[in-house]
């Protein structure tokens, strides 16, 4: 029965198999063969020892930098955002979580290209600055815009699973808390916080993972002038066409979000993080 | 006055437009087991969280040891609440559990290994400190909330249906437990049910609400053997209610037959409700008592029969420790003392809190 069983489920599995092989350990192992190859043929470390050079270890250092402060400032957003709604009735949030949901149905090349029309130097934003009679803002190809774009795109991310792992908690432990003695600080401090881990692990790790991989962000708001490891690898690509450098680049980038998944699974005991 | 901990003075509450406590004024004293008893949705609940400090009343006062808390927080009240789903917090251990009131209030780590000790041997759980929550069966969750909560030493419990979500045997075991742990360690309990037989074990008083309006306040036995109205006889163990009519002092008219009452002073010729329990029903041989009727069911319940008497177009519950036949003709008689004559509920209020049981 249960042999029979299991039979089906591993049938049931097999286009999902075939998927994983195609489309994520093939194009895994050709970075791999890629990256420690020398393009005349032979194995080598010095692809990935490219990280050491100036100008990439410059841009991998910016892009930690900028997606770690996207990563913060997401979470103090987020979170606000999630305890007010879950403290509204079911109707009213999911009308809110509807409207911060919207933007996400819209291209992510639309939305950042709609960033880049209100901070260009003649962009929306000036032209209102300059219509008041206030000088110009430097907004487009700042670090700042950067930031900025990352943390519109990926502020759901964030909001997301912290809500589902906040409404998840039953009214009666905050109570039980109060209850207990404890003020609102104490009781976010002691029961909140600790019992929305792992939303918070969950939403770090959706933000920071594509705020320090992303090239499109940067591109469009950096004007190329700002290069993160992203763009460094993108150009390696599709420019240089230096496939053995841009691939080892990819393998020092994925240790890190790979590293970077471990430390955070340290505080999620429970591995529910990864559920969402 | 004096010996009032808690007074509810005139507490109104309503939710979404719909009144669910109107006007409601209770006292508890010092040391008091006081039960909150009546059907679901009458306002227990709530009454227990304008008390503990989770709800505002909309009018109306809460007063402690004479001092008005109605705008006080929760967090600031001396009185500690078991919830009716023992809201223990799941990411903390037992012992962390126990502690939290007492971190809070900056205890020593001394007095805090010590009280988590006592407490846990109160609840007899001994040994339990490094469990998890939700490692724990559901008897045994509720006794660590009960333990959580007296550790901080309130003057005053609040518990809501603690003992819900237990089966049987549990609760009659933990009801005991209860009652122990309260003479231990001698605080007032205030403590919310819909089951009256928990209400009559436990309770020095017992408070019958129904729809939001307090019903009879009394004890145990005052509130069985002399309900003030129809819902109370009929909430409080089993009851024949019928429409009577008063012909005079000490007489009284049902379906039909005068029968000999000891009640007096309502007057001539008035409709009232007359309850008889159940067991002061005597069955005797036909044409021998008030009234005549055919026996249509027979239940054994171990210690007595619950049958059933079709009379004058009325459905009797009898209990007897004599057994009658379906179908066998019988005999209907009631001592006098045993007929309780209540007044009819007069305004639209007081009937809306009849008998919806
Ligand atoms: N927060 C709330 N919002 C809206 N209505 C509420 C709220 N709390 C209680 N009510 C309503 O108030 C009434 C009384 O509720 P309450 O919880 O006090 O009843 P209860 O006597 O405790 O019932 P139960 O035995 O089922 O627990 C109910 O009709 C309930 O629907
Ligand atoms: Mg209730």
């Amino acid at each position: 029965m249960s042999d029979r069983r299991s039979t089906r489920r591993r049938l049931l599995a097999g286009p999902y198999i075939v998927w994983m092989v195609l489309f994520t350990l093939v194009p895994l192992a050709m970075i791999f063969v890629y990256g420690f190859t020398a393009p005349q043929g032979g194995l080598t470390m010095a692809n990935i020892l490219a990280v050491g050079q100036k100008e990439n270890l410059k841009a991998l250092l910016l892009s930690l930098k900028l997606s770690l402060l996207c990563t913060v400032i997401c979470l103090l957003l987020a979170y606000p955002l999630a305890m007010i709604l879950r403290s509204n009735t079911k109707s009213s949030a999911s009308l809110i979580v509807f409207i911060f949901i919207l933007p996400m149905w819209m291209n992510f090349l639309l939305r950042t290209l709609a960033w880049q029309i209100l901070l260009e130097n003649n962009g929306v934003i000036n032209t209102v600055l300059t219509f008041f009679g206030l000088p110009k803002a430097k907004m487009i190809n700042t670090e700042g815009a950067i930031v900025l774009g990352m943390v519109y795109n990926y502020l759901p991310f964030m909001v997301l699973p912290l809500y589902n792992v906040l409404t998840k908690i039953d009214d009666s432990i905050f109570e039980a808390a109060r209850d207990l003695g404890a003020n609102s600080f104490w009781t976010f401090v002691r029961v909140t916080v600790p019992l929305s881990v792992p939303g918070i692990i969950s939403g770090i790790t959706m933000v920071f993972v594509p705020a320090l991989t992303t090239f499109v962000i940067s591109d469009l708001l950096g004007g190329g002038k700002i290069l993160l490891i992203g763009n460094v690898i993108e150009q390696k690509f599709t420019t240089t066409y230096n496939w053995n450098v841009g691939s080892g680049l990819s393998i020092v980038l994925m240790i890190f979000v790979i590293g970077s998944m471990a430390v955070l699974q340290i505080f999620d005991k429970d591995g529910e993080g990864t559920a969402l | 006055m004096s010996d009032h901990l808690i007074d509810l003075v005139d507490i109104s509450k309503s939710f979404d437009g719909q009144l669910v406590l109107d006007e409601m004024n209770l006292y508890i004293r010092e040391n008091e087991f006081v039960t909150l008893l009546g059907p679901s949705g009458c306002g227990k609940t709530t009454t227990l969280r304008i008390i503990g400090g989770f709800e505002t009343p909309d009018t109306g006062k809460v007063l402690f040891n004479g001092a008005d808390i109605t705008g006080l927080p929760a967090y600031k009240r001396q009185l500690n609440t078991v919830f009716q789903r023992y809201a223990l917090f799941p990411h903390l251990t037992i012992a962390e559990n126990i502690a939290f009131g007492l971190k809070i209030k900056k205890k020593s780590r001394d007095y805090i290994r010590d009280k988590i000790k006592y407490s846990l041997k109160l609840v007899n759980l001994e040994g339990y400190e490094d469990r998890m929550p939700d490692s724990l069966s559901g008897g045994q969750q509720q006794r660590i909330a009960i333990a959580r909560a007296i550790v901080n030493e309130p003057k005053v419990l609040l518990l809501d249906e603690p003992l819900g979500a237990l089966d049987l045997k549990l609760r009659q075991e933990m009801q005991y437990e209860l009652i122990r742990l309260k003479n231990e360690i001698g605080i007032t309990f205030i403590y919310v049910t819909h089951d009256q037989e928990e209400a009559l074990t436990m309770s020095d008083t017992i408070v019958v609400m129904n729809q939001g309006y307090i019903q009879q306040i009394g004890t145990p036995e005052a509130i069985y053997n002399e309900p003030e109205n129809a819902f109370v006889a009929d909430f409080i163990g089993d009851s024949n209610i019928l429409d009577g009519i008063m012909i005079q002092d000490r007489l009284v008219e049902i379906l039909g037959t005068r029968m000999a009452c000891v009640d007096a002073g309502f007057g001539l010729n008035k409709p009232v409700d007359v309850v008889i329990r159940p067991e002061d029903v005597e069955l005797t041989g036909p044409g021998e008592g008030a009234m005549d009727g055919v026996v249509t069911s027979v239940i054994f319940k171990g210690v007595h029969y619950e049958m059933e008497v079709e009379a004058n177009g009325f459905e009797w519950l009898v209990q007897s420790t004599h057994m009658h036949e379906v179908g066998a003709h019988v005999g209907l008689r009631v001592e006098p003392d045993n007929i309780q004559i209540m007044n009819k509920p007069e305004s639209e209020d007081e009937k809306a809190v009849e008998l919806d049981v």
